[in-house]
C-alpha cells in the first residue's frame, strides 16, 4: 500500500516539476529567442537590401534564429559578418554564398543624375532607410552619408537615372594626417 | 610636491636636454623661400586667398580657414608667391601636400594691417576669443590643434580650469623649456589674454621637475603678474606626463571621457608656447610666423634652440646649427619616442615643428630581432592609456576586430610605451597604427547600420501609421456613404 | 642625401628575450649552488643531461617547424625548462627521466602548441607532471641533506655519473639505505600513520623552519627571487599571492588544529614553494596576464598547493597547482581586463 502511495506522490511531484520547468523554458526560451533575434540582427548591416531573399535584415536575422537561413546569405556585411555570426549562433565559419551577390570592394552608394530626374518620387518610397529627399516634380537626391547601397531605388526608375558611384566623404578627417600628440 | 595622481604608466626617459639648452635661443635668419602647406594644422586645409605672383607681406594672411576646425595661415616672409603646389611636407613625413611657396624680397616688410589688443582686459571676452582665432595659432606642442577651436569648446562649460602644458614628456625636446626660461612673461601675459576670453577664474602652469632654471622664472613672472590666479605645478619628468590626457590625469586624478575632450571636464588645455604665440598677437600684432625649434642630437655640431620663421627649410636650420657632424644617421621631427622619420631634409618648419633631431647611432637604439610575444606583461605595466598591449596584440595578427574593440584598440595614444619596453622587440606602435583604420571602418560600418536600422524601423512604424490613418479614412468615409443613403 | 627612415619609436630599451632568461639562470645559482651542498653533484648532472636533451629537441621542432634555428635555439627558454625538471628530480635519478621529461616538455608541451610564447601550460610543470605520473617511484628516491645532525651519504663524483647513467648504484650501497623521504612526505607519512604533529616533527630531518637543508634551498631561490623582482624580470603579484595565499591556508588550518597541521613557515620553506612562486609561477607565457588576474592565477596556485599538500595523494602540489590554474588563465583573463583610461569601469 505504502510502495503505491509513494510512487503515487513522487509521479504527481515530477508531473507537477515537469509542468513548472516546462511553462518556465517556455517563458524563458521566447524571450531568449527576442534576445538572439536582436543579437543577430546587432550584427547584420542594416542595408535592408534584401539580397538575403528576405525582405530586410529583421526578417533575415529571426530566419537565421529559427534555423532556416544560414549564416553566409549577407553580401553588404560580407566575410566579416559570416564570421561573427558563426561565432554567435555557434556554427561553422563559411565564406558568403556568391548566389547572393557579390560583395561589395567598396561601399557604394546610390548617386541620381539630378538633371534627368523627373520627381517621380519612386525611388523615395523604395528608399527603406529614408535616405533619399525630394518633393514630387521636384529634383530628388541621395543623402550620401544615409545611404546604405541596397540598390532598392535603382529598379523603380522610370528613367534610370540613378547609378552606384564608390562612397566618397564628405571632409578628410584630420586622421588622415600623421597622428601626432 | 610633484602630483602624480591618477596617472598610470609610463617610463622614466634620459632627457639629453642638456645639449641644446646651453646657449640661449638664437634667432634663425628668414629663409630666400619659403614653403607653408596648407593643411599643416588638425582638421581641414586652410584655402589660399592669394594667387601665384602676387605679393605678400610679413603676417599677411595667405590661407583662410574652411569648415569648423581650420586655421589661418600667414605670410612668414615678404616676397612674391613664387607657386601653389604639393610639396614635401615635414608633417606627412616627407610626401607632398598642396603649399604656398613664397620667395624672398629680403626686405622682411611687415603687413600693416593687424591690430593689437593690448586693452584685452576692458574687452568683451568674445571679442578677444575672435581676436585670438585670426592670429592662426594652432597648439605647438606638436598635435598643431587650431587654439581658437579649442578655446571656443571652453565655452560650453561654465568655469573652465586653463592649464599651460610646459612639460615635454619626450626625450630631446627643449623648446618649451628655453621659452619658459627666457619669455616667462610673454606666458603669462598669453594666459591672462587666454583665461580672460574663456572666463577660466583659474590657471594652472605645469612644468617638469628638473628644470629649475625655467621653474623660477616662471615663479618670478607669475608673481608680477596682474591677476594672482596663476599656480605653478611640478609634474614628475615620466614619459608621456605631458600628454594632455596624462598631465590631467597626473594634476587632477581625473580622466577626459573616451571620445570626449578636457572641456567635457572643464579643463582646457593649451602648450606654454601658444600662449606666448597668443601675448605675441595681443601685444604686438604679430600672427603665428615663427616659432622656436630645438635642433639637438649627436649629429649635428652645434645643438641649440632657434626661432625660426614657420616655412624654413630644415636644411637651413641645421647649417644654422654648423651642419651636420660625420656621425649624422637618421633626421627626425618631434622627439625619439612618437617623432617622425624623415627621408630628406628638403621640407620645412611647420606650426607642429617643435624638435629636430639629427641623430647619430648613439641616440637610437637599434631593434633586435622580433621575436614571439612571451606575455610578460612590460608593456601593461607601462601603458599610460591602462591598456594590455600584448593581448591588442594577439587580437591584431588573428584580425580579430571585436577582439581589437574589447581590449580598446582606439584608445591607443601611440606613445609608444609598450614598444620600448618590449624584450621580444616588437613593433607594437606601427601593428597597432596598421590596425587602427580597419576598426575604425568597422567601428563606422557599426555606428552606420545602427543609424540605418533607427531610419528604417521609424519608416515602417510611420508607413504603418499612415496606412491605418487611410484605412480609418475609409471607413469614415463609407460609414458617411451609409447614413446619407439610407 | 636621404636619410633612413623608421617607425616610431626610435628608441628601445636594451632588453630582449634572452636577457630575461639569462637573469631568470643566473638568479637560480643560488638555488643550485645550495642543492648540490646538500644533495651532491647529481644536480649538476642532471642539468647537464636535461640542457643537451633540450637544445637537441629544440633545435628538431625548429627544424621540424621551419623556424629560424638561430634564432630561437638560444634564447635561453628551453635552458630554464631543463634547469627547473632537473630541480624536481632526485639528484641520482637514472639519466632516462630528466631526458625524457625533458623532451616531452619541449616537444609535446611548448612546440606541439606553436613554440616560444604559445604554450598555455608550462613546459617543465608539464614534463616533471609526466614523470611524477609515470615514475613515481623513482622520484621520491631523494637523498638526506648532507647535514651533521643526519647520517651522510657520501657519494663521489665518479659513483654519482655511473649511478645516473646506468640507473644502479655502486655495490657498496643500497637504495633503501641512503634514500630518504623529503620533509613534506615524511610528515605526510608519518600523519597519516596517526603521530601527532609533535612526533613526527621530532625526526632529525626537520630544522628550524621547514625540512633541514630544504629550508636553506628554499631561502636561497628567495634570494635569487627578490633578485629577479629587484632587477624587474618579474613583478611582485604572483610571488606575493601565492605564499601569501600558501600561507593564509596553512595559518588558518594551523590555528585550527595545529596538531594535525603544518604551520605557514613550515609550508613557505618546504617542497618547491618558493620556486613556484619566483620561478615557476611567473612564466608569463601560461600566467594570467593582466595584474588583477596574476594576483587570482597565482592565489589559485597557492591555495591549490596547500590542498595538494595537505589532502591529495602527492608530496608536493607545486606542479599540478601550476598546471590547474593554467587550464583557468583563459577565463581570468576574460574577466580581469584594466579599466582603460578615460571608460568607465566594465560591467
Amino acid at each position: 500500500m505504502s510502495v503505491w502511495l509513494a510512487l503515487l506522490l513522487m509521479s504527481a511531484l515530477a508531473a507537477l516539476a515537469a509542468l513548472a520547468s516546462s511553462f518556465a523554458a517556455s517563458q524563458s526560451r521566447a524571450r531568449a529567442r527576442d534576445a538572439l533575434i536582436g543579437a543577430i540582427n546587432d550584427l547584420l548591416p542594416q542595408t535592408q537590401c534584401g539580397r538575403c531573399t528576405y525582405s530586410g535584415c529583421l526578417p533575415y536575422a529571426t530566419a537565421l534564429a529559427e534555423g532556416t537561413a544560414d549564416i553566409n546569405q549577407c553580401p553588404p556585411g560580407g566575410d566579416t559578418t559570416a564570421r561573427s555570426l558563426a561565432r554567435l549562433l555557434n556554427r561553422e565559419a563559411k565564406e558568403v554564398d556568391a548566389r547572393f551577390g557579390a560583395m561589395p570592394a567598396t561601399s557604394m552608394v546610390a548617386w541620381i543624375d539630378e538633371p534627368a530626374c523627373i520627381g517621380c518620387t519612386k525611388c523615395i518610397q523604395a528608399c527603406p532607410v529614408d535616405a533619399i529627399v525630394g518633393g514630387a516634380r521636384f529634383m530628388h537626391t541621395v543623402i550620401a552619408d544615409q545611404c546604405t547601397g541596397c540598390e532598392l531605388c535603382i529598379p523603380p526608375c522610370p528613367v534610370d537615372c540613378i547609378d552606384m558611384r564608390p562612397f566618397a566623404p564628405r571632409f578628410e578627417a584630420a586622421s588622415s594626417m600623421r597622428p601626432q600628440r | 610636491m610633484i602630483a602624480t595622481v591618477g596617472a598610470h604608466g609610463g617610463l622614466r626617459l634620459e632627457g639629453h636636454k642638456e645639449r641644446s639648452t646651453e646657449t640661449p635661443i638664437a634667432l634663425a635668419p628668414p629663409p630666400e623661400c619659403a614653403i607653408l602647406p596648407l593643411d599643416q594644422h588638425a582638421g581641414m586645409r586652410a584655402e589660399p586667398v592669394v594667387k601665384v605672383g602676387e605679393r605678400v607681406m610679413l603676417g599677411q594672411p595667405i590661407a583662410r580657414p574652411q569648415g569648423e576646425i581650420s586655421a589661418w595661415l600667414h605670410a612668414s616672409i615678404s616676397g612674391r608667391v613664387a607657386t601653389i603646389e604639393p610639396r614635401p611636407a615635414a608633417h606627412r613625413a616627407g610626401d607632398s601636400t598642396l603649399s604656398i611657396v613664397i620667395e624672398s624680397d629680403g626686405r622682411d616688410e611687415r603687413w600693416p594691417a593687424h591690430t593689437s589688443m593690448q586693452d584685452f582686459r576692458e574687452r568683451d571676452p568674445i571679442v578677444v576669443l575672435e581676436h585670438i582665432a585670426r592670429a592662426g595659432i594652432v597648439g605647438l606642442g606638436g598635435a598643431a590643434f587650431p587654439a581658437a577651436t579649442k578655446l571656443m569648446g571652453a565655452l560650453r562649460s561654465k568655469d573652465c580650469t586653463l592649464l599651460l602644458n610646459g612639460a615635454e614628456c619626450e626625450p630631446y625636446i627643449s623648446c618649451d623649456e628655453m621659452l619658459m626660461r627666457e619669455r616667462a612673461h610673454d606666458i603669462v601675459l598669453g594666459a591672462e589674454a587666454i583665461a580672460h576670453a574663456i572666463g577660466a577664474s583659474q590657471c594652472v602652469v605645469a612644468i617638469e621637475e628638473g628644470s629649475s632654471l625655467a621653474e623660477a622664472t616662471l615663479r618670478e613672472a607669475v608673481s608680477r603678474a596682474s591677476a594672482g590666479s596663476i599656480r605653478v605645478a611640478i609634474v614628475p619628468n615620466v614619459y608621456p606626463a605631458g600628454g594632455e590626457r596624462q598631465l590631467i590625469a597626473t594634476l587632477f586624478g581625473r580622466e577626459v571621457p573616451f571620445a570626449g575632450l578636457p572641456t567635457d571636464i572643464g579643463i582646457v588645455c593649451q602648450n606654454v608656447g601658444t600662449a606666448a604665440a597668443v601675448a605675441k598677437w595681443i601685444q604686438d600684432a604679430q600672427p603665428l610666423v615663427s616659432r622656436i625649434v630645438t635642433v639637438t642630437g649627436d649629429g649635428v655640431r652645434r645643438p641649440r634652440n632657434l626661432e625660426a620663421r614657420i616655412g624654413t627649410p630644415f636644411s637651413q636650420l641645421i647649417a644654422a646649427c654648423d651642419g651636420y657632424t660625420e656621425r649624422m644617421h637618421q633626421l627626425l621631427m618631434g622627439g625619439t619616442m612618437m617623432g617622425i622619420a624623415l627621408p630628406s631634409d628638403d621640407v620645412s618648419v611647420v606650426k607642429a615643428t617643435n624638435c629636430i633631431i639629427a641623430a647619430s647611432a648613439l641616440d637610437l637604439q637599434p631593434r633586435a630581432a622580433e621575436m614571439p610575444c612571451i606575455r610578460c606583461g612590460n608593456c601593461s605595466e607601462v601603458c599610460p592609456a591602462r591598456l594590455l598591449p600584448q593581448q591588442i596584440h594577439l587580437n591584431a595578427r588573428a584580425s580579430d576586430l571585436e577582439g581589437l574593440e574589447r581590449y580598446g584598440l582606439m584608445d591607443c595614444i601611440e606613445c609608444g610605451c609598450c614598444d620600448y619596453v618590449c624584450p621580444s622587440q616588437i613593433p607594437l606602435v606601427e601593428r597597432f597604427r596598421a590596425a587602427k583604420p580597419e576598426l575604425a571602418k568597422h567601428l563606422m560600418a557599426r555606428s552606420n547600420a545602427r543609424d540605418a536600422r533607427l531610419r528604417y524601423e521609424t519608416r515602417n512604424e510611420r508607413l504603418e501609421r499612415l496606412e491605418a490613418e487611410q484605412r480609418q479614412k475609409l471607413e469614415e468615409k463609407r460609414r458617411q456613404a451609409r447614413t446619407r443613403s439610407p | 642625401m636621404p636619410f633612413p627612415t623608421s617607425e616610431p619609436p626610435h628608441v628601445v630599451a636594451p632588453l630582449t628575450v634572452s636577457r630575461v632568461m639569462r637573469l631568470v639562470i643566473y638568479a637560480l645559482a643560488p638555488t643550485i649552488a645550495l642543492h648540490v651542498v646538500f644533495f651532491g653533484p647529481g644536480l649538476l648532472i642532471q642539468i647537464c643531461l636535461g640542457i643537451i636533451t633540450a637544445l637537441a629537441a629544440e633545435a628538431l621542432a625548429l627544424r621540424v617547424r621551419r623556424k629560424s634555428v638561430r634564432q630561437y635555439l638560444l634564447d635561453g627558454s628551453a635552458v630554464i625548462t631543463a634547469v627547473l625538471i632537473a630541480l624536481c628530480l632526485p639528484p641520482l635519478a637514472p639519466w632516462w627521466l630528466i631526458v625524457s621529461g625533458t623532451a616531452f616538455a619541449i616537444l609535446l608541451a611548448k612546440h606541439a602548441f606553436g613554440g616560444l610564447g604559445m604554450n598555455p601550460f608550462n613546459p617543465a610543470m608539464v614534463g616533471y607532471a609526466v614523470l611524477l605520473v609515470s615514475f613515481p617511484a623513482q622520484l621520491l628516491q631523494w637523498l638526506p641533506p648532507q647535514v651533521a645532525e643526519l647520517e651522510r651519504v657520501e657519494i663521489s663524483l665518479f659513483h654519482t655519473v655511473t649511478t645516473i647513467l646506468t640507473g644502479s648504484l655502486p655495490a657498496h650501497l643500497t637504495w633503501d639505505a641512503i634514500t630518504s623521504a623529503t620533509p613534506l612526505d615524511a610528515l605526510r607519512t608519518n600523519l597519516r600513520m596517526g603521530m601527532t604533529m609533535q612526533e613526527a616533527h621530532a625526526s632529525p630531518i626537520f630544522g628550524g623552519l621547514g625540512g633541514r637543508g630544504w629550508e636553506w634551498i628554499n631561502l636561497a631561490t628567495l634570494v635569487g627571487g627578490v633578485w629577479l623582482l629587484a632587477m624587474r624580470i618579474i613583478r611582485w603579484q604572483i610571488p606575493v599571492a601565492m605564499l601569501g595565499a600558501l600561507a593564509l591556508c596553512a595559518g588558518v588550518m594551523y590555528a585550527i588544529d595545529p596538531g594535525v597541521y603544518a604551520g605557514p613557515v613550515f609550508h613557505l620553506t618546504s617542497g618547491a614553494s618558493m620556486l613556484g612562486a619566483f620561478f615557476i609561477a611567473t612564466d608569463p607565457v601560461s600566467a594570467a596576464t593582466s595584474d588583477r588576474g596574476r594576483l587570482i592565477y597565482a592565489a589559485g596556485i597557492g591555495v591549490m598547493t596547500y590542498i595538494i599538500r595537505t589532502w591529495g595523494g602527492y608530496p608536493d602540489g607545486v606542479a599540478f597547482a601550476v598546471l590547474l590554474m593554467n587550464f583557468s588563465v583563459p577565463l581570468i583573463d576574460r574577466y580581469t581586463i584594466p579599466r582603460i583610461y578615460g571608460h568607465a569601469e566594465r560591467p
